[in-house]
C-alpha cells in the first residue's frame, strides 16, 4: 500500500471530525488525539517489531514480552488501586497467563518459535488478560462492596475469608469472562477477527485462516480466565485481615 | 458473680477498651473512650443510646469482626485475640439489626453455620424454627422472599443453629410489629432464663429494656454506665 493511499484514509477522520463539528459533539479534540497517537504508536511498533523480527536472541524477545506485560499490568491494576501489591499480582496474573499460552503453543510445535509468531500472538494473549484483569478486579470490589452485608453474617457465623467470599469471587471471574465468552460466541457471524481478515487479504486460504484463528481463539479465551482466577484468588485477601475480618479500607478507592 | 460461695470469673471483660474509625486520610472518630465492663454469664444485659452511640460497634468487638485499638478484652479468661476467632465466632452468635438472608432457602440459612465445619446443627433445623415461632413449612421457601419479622426471626434461628450459646442481639425487634417484637421479647428472655443463653442487647426502646432487665448499660459519647431501668424515668 502507498503512502498516497494512506494519507487519502485520512479522508474519512476529516469526514468524521467535521460531522463533529457540525453536531457539536465535541469529539474533535479526542478524535484528533486518538488518529495521531495511533499513527504514531502503531508506525512505532512498526519499526520495533521490523527490528525484533529480524533478531535471533532470546534476551531481547523476553525483554519485549516483559515490556508487554509490565504495560499491560500497570493498565489493569489501575482498576484496583485501592488494593495492596495489587501491580505485582496482575502481574503474576498475566505473565502466567503467558507462559501456559506459550509452552503449549510452543511445546506443541504449534506455532513456530520465531519472533514473527510469538511477538503477536503473545500481545493477543496478554491484552487479552490484561482485559479479563481489569474487569476482575473491578468486578471484585463491586462485587464485595454490594454483598457486604451478606459477608459480614457469613464471617459472625465463623466462616473463613475464602468462604464468605466465595460467591462474589466466582461472580467476579465469571464476569470478567463474559465479553470472551460472547465474543467465542459471535466469532465469524458478527465479526471476523483481526487475524483471519489479515490473513485472508495477504492471501492464506480461508480454511488455513480459519484453523489459525480457532486455535488462537481457544487458547487466547482459555488463559485469560485462567489469568481472571489467579488474579481473584490472589487479590481477594487484601480485603479481609488474616483474622478474617472484612476491611472497609478498600471500599470507595475505586 | 457470686454463686453459693464460689468466684465464677467473668464471661467477657473488657478493660480500657478504645475504638475508633478512620473516616478520611487524616481524620478518625473515636466511638468507644476507655470503656470498662463485664459480662457475667448466663446473663441478659440490656444496652441502650442514641443512635452514632457505638453499640453496634461494642458489640463486633466481641465476636471480633471488629478489633479494639486500645485496651484490652478478655473471653473466658483468655485474651480474646489468643483464641481461635472462627471457633469464637461460632461460640458468641451476633444479630444484626437489618437481617440478610444467605442465598437459597430458609433451611439453608439455619445449615450454613455448622455446614462450614462439615456438620449439621444439635437441634433440628425444624425444631429451632418452631422455637422462635415460625412453622416448620417455610423451611423450604426461599429466603428471599420474607417478610422483615420472618428475616429476623430466620436471622435469630441461624445463630442458634450455629450452636451459639452467647447472643448479641441488635436492635433485632426494631423492624417488627408490636406483637411479633413481645414474641422474640420472650423467646430471649426463655433462652436466657430457661437454657442458659448468654444475651447482650441492644435496643433502643427504654420500655424494652425495663421489661427485660433492672439494669442497662447506656453508651453516651464513647462512655459506658450502668444506669437503674427504674419505671420513673
Ligand atoms: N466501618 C466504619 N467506618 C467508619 N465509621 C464507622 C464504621 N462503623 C461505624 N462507624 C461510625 O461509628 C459510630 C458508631 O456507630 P455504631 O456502632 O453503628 O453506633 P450505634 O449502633 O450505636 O448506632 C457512628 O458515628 C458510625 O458512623
Ligand atoms: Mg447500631
Amino acid at each position: 500500500m502507498s503512502t498516497t493511499a494512506l494519507f487519502f484514509t485520512l479522508i474519512f477522520v476529516a469526514v468524521a471530525m467535521i460531522l463533529s463539528l457540525w453536531q457539536r459533539l465535541g469529539l474533535e479534540r479526542e478524535l484528533l488525539i486518538g488518529t495521531i497517537r495511533a499513527a504514531v504508536q502503531l508506525t512505532a511498533v512498526g519499526y520495533i517489531l521490523h527490528l525484533v523480527f529480524g533478531l535471533k536472541d532470546w534476551p531481547y524477545l523476553i525483554l519485549m514480552i516483559l515490556v508487554m506485560t509490565l504495560v499491560a499490568s500497570h493498565n489493569a491494576a489501575k482498576r484496583g488501586s485501592g488494593l495492596d501489591k495489587i501491580f505485582i499480582k496482575v502481574f503474576t496474573a498475566i505473565f502466567a497467563a503467558e507462559v501456559m499460552a506459550m509452552t503449549i503453543l510452543l511445546g506443541l510445535n504449534i506455532i513456530e518459535a520465531t519472533p514473527r509468531f510469538i511477538i503477536p500472538l503473545s500481545g493477543m494473549i496478554i491484552g487479552n488478560s490484561m482485559v479479563a484483569c481489569g474487569l476482575l478486579l473491578n468486578r471484585l470490589q463491586n462485587e464485595i462492596q454490594s454483598h457486604r452485608d451478606q459477608i459480614k453474617v457469613a464471617l459472625s457465623l465463623g466462616a473463613t475469608s475464602r468462604q464468605a467470599a466465595e460467591t462474589a469471587l466466582r461472580n467476579a471471574v465469571k464476569a470478567s469472562t463474559i465479553p470472551l465468552i460472547d465474543s467465542l460466541k459471535t466469532v465469524g457471524l458478527v465479526q471476523l477477527p483481526g487475524m483471519m481478515t489479515g490473513l485472508i487479504i495477504g492471501g492464506a486460504s480461508p480454511v488455513e485462516a480459519v484453523r489459525y484463528q480457532l486455535l488462537i481463539l481457544f487458547s487466547l479465551t482459555a488463559v485469560a480466565i485462567l489469568s481472571s482466577i489467579i488474579l481473584a484468588f490472589s487479590a481477594y485477601p487484601n480485603m479481609f485481615s488474616k483474622s478474617h475480618q472484612l476491611k472497609t479500607t478498600f471500599l470507595n478507592q475505586t | 458473680m457470686q454463686i453459693k460461695g464460689k468466684w465464677t470469673p467473668p464471661l467477657f471483660q473488657l478493660k480500657q477498651v478504645t475504638k475508633y474509625y478512620r473516616i478520611s486520610l487524616s481524620s478518625t472518630i473515636t466511638v468507644l473512650k476507655e470503656v470498662s465492663i463485664h459480662v457475667d454469664k448466663g446473663s441478659l444485659i440490656t444496652i441502650i443510646g442514641p443512635s452514632g452511640a457505638g453499640k453496634s460497634t461494642l458489640l463486633s468487638l466481641l465476636n471480633r469482626l471488629e478489633d479494639a485499638d486500645g485496651g484490652e478484652i478478655y473471653f473466658q479468661e483468655k485474651e480474646i485475640k489468643l483464641w481461635d476467632v472462627l471457633e469464637l465466632r461460632r461460640q458468641v452468635g451476633l444479630v444484626f439489626q437489618i437481617p440478610v438472608m444467605l442465598p437459597g432457602t430458609v433451611k439453608d440459612n439455619l445449615l450454613y453455620g455448622p455446614g462450614l465445619r462439615g456438620q449439621t446443627p444439635a437441634t433440628s433445623a425444624a425444631d429451632i424454627i418452631k422455637m422462635v415461632g415460625l412453622e416448620e413449612k417455610i423451611l423450604e421457601r426461599n429466603s428471599s422472599n420474607l417478610s422483615g419479622g420472618q428475616k429476623q426471626r430466620v436471622a435469630l434461628a441461624r445463630t442458634i443453629a450455629n450452636g451459639s450459646r452467647i447472643l448479641l442481639l441488635d436492635e433485632i425487634t426494631s423492624s417488627l410489629d408490636h406483637e411479633s417484637a413481645m414474641s422474640i421479647e420472650n423467646l430471649i428472655i426463655n433462652l436466657n432464663k430457661e437454657h442458659g443463653y448468654t444475651c447482650l442487647w441492644v435496643t433502643h426502646d427504654r420500655l424494652q429494656a425495663q421489661r427485660v432487665s433492672p439494669y442497662s448499660w447506656s453508651l453516651h459519647d464513647g462512655k459506658i454506665e450502668l444506669i437503674a431501668n427504674n419505671k420513673e424515668e
